[in-house]
């Protein structure tokens, strides 16, 4: 972890959406917030590229929308509950997409979350994990 | 005088909603976490308030990226249902309390918590599933609703310690207001959860538990919690904790636990609820 960096990227496989995110994600937000209407949502399933033509992303924010790249978004400055109304417009739940983030199965996942979730020993730290 | 009879801690998984919507309440997965609430329904019932202000945070619904209150408080003669991507729930309008808002706005503001008035907002799953686990599927809810929304989407949230001191700005406020209201806070959001990312699906029943006992009885110990402890044990969702501080804060300091409730999983979250009474 570098000297200047906030100290809560030291927790593994977690985003946080902070300032710098949030500026970089703007237009990508947006775009995920657009599907909150219905003639939206039909108009990007019509033809996803010529969709998001009329937003100002980068893209690599384009390309990671277009193949659903969804630890992607975050890293280019999606928030968890933008990136959520992509995925109803896929039919998608919060734990469909829980799962495909962490590489597991949806069935998988459901058997982990019944079982009580992660658990935090081993996940809190990365600067742990490595000392191991 | 207005005053606070008592506060009710409960997550507001969106699935919760989506079960009571679908009669689902029933399903081998749902049915023991609808149980948890049976006495809840009761107590609400008995303890018939006249105001609930209820705070939780907006998903994307109301507020963009293009306006980030920290606090906004809805101030409005109603509040309609969001459509957050699958339809409006079925469920009532959400009727304010705009004299005892507008008198809560300004006694906070000149208490120096510096609220945003809100007079036109939609609400979504985060006030609407704590209204239906307390009071079922009703055609009216049973009182209007004050809704006080906290930014916990964009890094950082308020601190718990900011929160649990304007909880107490809102308690003296409330307890300043002249008609005779009985009036229950609700903390909405929680327990720990992660929905994002490699980690997502982090559960921690030890520092949820530990929430739990301090809510209680030690809640200023709660308010010492920092942002990255948060994020790092209660999951990046989790930090929505910090709006149960709010609720607890408006309690009186020795305000009595009368009933607990923690069960994983609802959906990625562990679900917890707590009921106190001032005495």
């Amino acid at each position: 972890m570098a000297a200047n960096e906030p100290d809560y990227e030291d927790i593994p496989g977690t985003t946080v959406f902070d300032a710098k995110r949030s500026r970089q994600g703007y237009h990508l937000n947006m775009f995920c917030m657009s599907l909150m209407k219905a003639e939206n949502r039909e108009a990007f399933k019509r033809d996803e590229k010529a969709y998001l033509a009329h937003w100002p992303m980068t893209e690599e924010q384009k390309k990671a929308v277009l193949e659903r790249d969804w630890n992607g978004m975050l890293r280019l400055g999606g928030n968890i509950y933008y990136t959520s109304k992509l995925a109803a417009t896929d039919g998608l739940t919060f734990q469909n997409i829980a799962a495909i983030m962490t590489g597991s199965t949806q069935e998988q996942y459901a058997k982990m979350m019944l079982e009580g979730g992660r658990s935090p020993i081993g996940n809190r730290s990365k600067k742990e994990a490595k000392r191991g | 005088m207005a005053r606070i009879v008592g506060g009710v801690s409960t997550s507001h998984v969106p699935a919760i909603g989506a079960a009571i919507d679908r009669a689902r309440t029933e399903d081998p997965y749902w049915k023991p976490l609808f149980k948890g609430y049976e006495r809840s329904k009761e107590w609400l019932k008995a303890t018939k308030p006249d105001v609930i202000l209820l705070v939780y945070n907006d998903h994307a619904s109301a507020f963009s990226l293009e306006v980030i209150p920290t606090f906004a408080l809805g101030c409005a003669e109603e509040f309609p249902i969001a459509d957050e991507g699958w339809g409006p729930r079925p469920v009532p309008v959400v009727k304010g309390h705009p004299d005892l808002a507008w008198h809560i706005a300004q006694s906070v503001i000149l208490d120096e918590f510096d609220l945003t008035i809100v007079n036109k907002m939609e609400v979504d799953h985060g006030l609407t599933v704590p209204l239906s686990l307390l009071c079922g599927q009703p055609k009216e809810w049973p009182c209007p609703v004050i809704p006080l929304c906290v930014n916990v989407i964009q890094y950082p949230p308020p601190t718990g310690h900011r929160c649990y001191m304007l909880g107490k700005a809102i308690g003296r406020a409330i307890k300043s207001f002249e008609q005779d209201l009985r009036v229950v806070v609700f903390g909405t959001g929680g327990m720990s959860h992660q929905l994002q990312g490699p980690r997502a699906g982090l559960i921690n029943k030890e520092f949820d538990a530990n929430f739990l006992d301090k809510l209680a009885r030690d809640p200023e110990q709660l308010t010492r919690i920092t942002h990255v402890d948060y994020l790092r044990e209660a999951g990046s969702e989790g930090i929505e904790l910090v709006m149960w501080l709010i609720m607890r804060g408006a309690l009186d300091a020795d305000a009595t636990e009368i009933y607990r409730f923690y069960h994983v999983p609802a959906s990625n979250t562990a679900v917890g609820h707590m009921i106190l009474e001032n005495r």
